[in-house]
């Protein structure tokens, strides 16, 4: 059993026909529910519960504050590497994209390191393309010994690994993995991903579940909003969340809402996302996964994103660039793409306890 | 009233002890416990940050108060273990809330792994307070293994929903020679009460507080509930009739 088999399930399902046909009662039965399923979920992405996103908003907030309390953690990235054999049309790192390329040395890495540790932050999530040449298995691992002097939990968003390798990187000191599907949709993942390894859709579909059986702490999954329908996405989104947790209930599970930004290259997002659908799945994802991690990067521009908090999210990142060597350097590589919050960390620590919020600066203690 | 709860000769006045997660700012967190009169104090180590005193909860608690650390996100024994050393070193406490959670969906402690954790770490001369799912059979093995108190789930953590699992916890407080202290799910200061007019040595209480709008006045309102369940409890409560009692009696012939 894989989670390709649940997506099975639903891959004819007329979601066109469900969604369109979703009545007020239903929504309002949904809302007194404790335990959603699958549809139930389903029709609170639909437009008839447009109408309910501020019931649905209480009852998030309800939620959230029951099972995190009014507390958001911080992250930053941390690009260590540019280098990608991959031709994703809406990514800056494509491997027809000629920008300037760069690959952290480990000196170089504890260079942005102190820097992003002076800043308070004791969560990091290191990201590199898809290069096993250029950033193997044992670069990154390499990367984690360096970054271990100076945070508290390494996350890990990088090409997909193998079961083993993930164990690997866990015994260096990784603890959490994000990975996003981009789109749930075989075809669409078929169209926009031309060239290179991460053609390969199983293989990364199943690799939340290979870093959960390789006992990863965190598993952080998402797909790129704007490829393809959102209804669709947020759904198979919600299920995959909802599968992993059932059948890896020690793993903390949580869920990415990346919208797809400006970026080096011209691809065009197919299928637009509002700021009212953004907030419509964050609510619906949070109704129906309760204990969920819900994480808003700054992707998102600074008035959204303070105005999200409150309604289920529970992770930031914060003084984040996509560039690599961004933190320290002078000579650095060209960004993934274009972020819309700039503010740094203390901006987005003052700006939390101005809405009642408690930044965490840590929240997990390596072992 | 002299009514000490006693923990591995440690003599405490309050039996209300506080969780510090989920709180809008550590800076409140002094008041709250002020307030509240709380002894003992539990911290996640996870959110322990000696390299930033602004955001180091340590920096909060007040003086004199016991600190609890907590073992929050071990999933099994070995990383309990693990956990509760580091935190003695960086509390500088060896009192440990023993908590092992690997069901993420419900949150619900593992009992089996927390005897283990307890075994070790009791004949490492930590005070071992262990956080289980209300079970007698495990209560008496946690007793065994050293155990200081045993505290049972009053309802699943974060719930509000109150002493949902009272009939276990009530077998617990009658069997067990132990401190028993109700910790998680309570959400109101009467389901505070209600645990101690039953017998509870103590409760423990995060969420309610944390997420009032105004925690420092409901650290206080916990507080009165948790002395008027244990008056309550020592006056001696009258009993609860299932009848009336008829001015003529049935039996009265009898005379």
């Amino acid at each position: 059993m894989s989670f390709y088999d649940v997506y099975l399930k639903y891959k004819n399902f007329d979601f066109e026909g469900f969604l369109n046909s979703v009545t007020d009662n239903q929504i309002m039965k949904i809302l007194s529910k404790e335990k959603l399923n699958d549809l139930d979920f389903l029709a609170l992405l639909s437009d008839k519960a447009k109408e309910y996103l501020e019931p649905m908003a209480i009852k998030a907030r309800q939620l959230t504050f029951k099972n995190f309390g009014r507390a958001i953690l911080l992250y930053t990235p941390l690009y260590l590497s540019n280098y990608c054999v991959n031709q994703c049309a809406y990514c800056g790192f494509n491997c027809k994209n000629k920008i300037a390329r760069k690959k952290l040395s480990l000196d170089e890495v504890r260079k942005e390191a102190e820097a992003i540790a002076s800043t308070g932050l004791k969560h990091i999530l290191i990201l590199t393309g898809e290069s096993r040449k250029h950033t193997p298995v044992s670069y990154i691992k390499s990367c984690v010994e360096v970054l271990k002097d100076y945070f508290s939990s390494i996350s890990i968003e990088v090409y997909p690994l193998d079961t083993e390798e993930y164990a690997e990187l866990i015994e260096a000191g990784v603890d959490g993995l994000t990975l996003y599907q981009e789109t749930y949709d075989e075809k669409v993942y078929m169209e926009v991903h031309l060239k290179g390894p991460k053609r390969n859709y199983r293989y990364r579909l199943d690799a939340p579940e290979r870093a959960c059986m390789a006992s990863m702490r965190c598993v952080n999954i998402g797909a790129l909003l704007g490829l393809n329908d959102w209804q669709k996405e947020a759904f198979f989104t919600g299920l995959h969340a909802s599968y992993l947790q059932d059948k890896y209930p020690d793993v903390e599970i949580s869920v990415s809402l990346p919208r797809l930004r400006p970026h080096l290259g011209n691809f065009a997002p197919r299928s637009p996302v509002s700021d009212k659908d953004l907030v419509q799945i964050m609510l619906a994802i949070r109704l129906f996964m309760p204990r969920a991690g819900i994480t808003i990067s700054t992707r998102e521009r600074p008035q959204l994103r303070d105005n999200l908090i409150g309604l289920g999210v529970t992770k930031l990142s914060a003084g984040s660039s996509t560039q690599v060597g961004s933190h320290a350097l002078e000579d650095r590589g060209d960004g993934q793409f274009d972020i819309a919050d700039t503010r740094s960390v203390a901006q987005i620590r003052d700006m939390l306890y101005s809405k009642g919020f408690q930044p965490v600066f840590k929240d997990w203690q390596a072992i | 009233m002299d009514d000490k709860l006693v923990i591995a000769g440690q003599e405490l006045s309050s039996r209300l002890f506080i969780g510090t997660g989920k709180f809008p700012s550590h800076r409140v967190i002094p008041e709250v416990i002020n307030r509240s009169g709380a002894q003992v104090v539990t911290v996640a180590l996870r959110r322990v940050n000696l390299d930033y005193p602004e955001e180091n909860m340590l920096n909060y608690i007040p003086e004199g108060c016991i600190i609890m650390p907590n073992t929050s996100g071990a999933r099994n024994a070995e990383e309990a273990v693990r956990i509760a050393r580091i935190a003695r070193a960086a509390c500088g406490s060896n009192w440990i809330k023993i908590e092992v959670i690997n069901d993420n969906k419900y949150l619900l402690p593992d009992n089996y792994e927390t005897i283990k954790a307890t075994e070790i770490l009791a004949k490492e001369g930590f005070i071992v307070l262990p956080y289980m799912s209300p079970d007698l059979i495990a209560a008496r093995r946690l007793r065994d293994a050293g155990a200081a108190a045993v505290m049972p789930l009053g309802a699943p953590i974060g719930t509000n929903k109150g002493l949902k699992a009272r009939e276990l916890i009530k077998i617990m407080i009658d069997e067990i020679d132990l401190p028993v202290i109700v910790d998680a799910g309570l959400g109101r200061p009467s389901h505070a009460a209600e645990a101690m007019e039953m017998g509870a040595a103590a409760v423990l209480v995060n969420t309610a507080i944390a997420t009032a709008d105004d925690p420092v006045t409901m650290a206080e309102a916990f507080a009165l509930a948790v002395k008027a369940g244990r008056m309550a409890y020592l006056a001696g409560m009258g009993v609860v009739k299932e009848y009336a009692e008829a001015s003529s009696p049935l039996t009265g012939f009898l005379r």
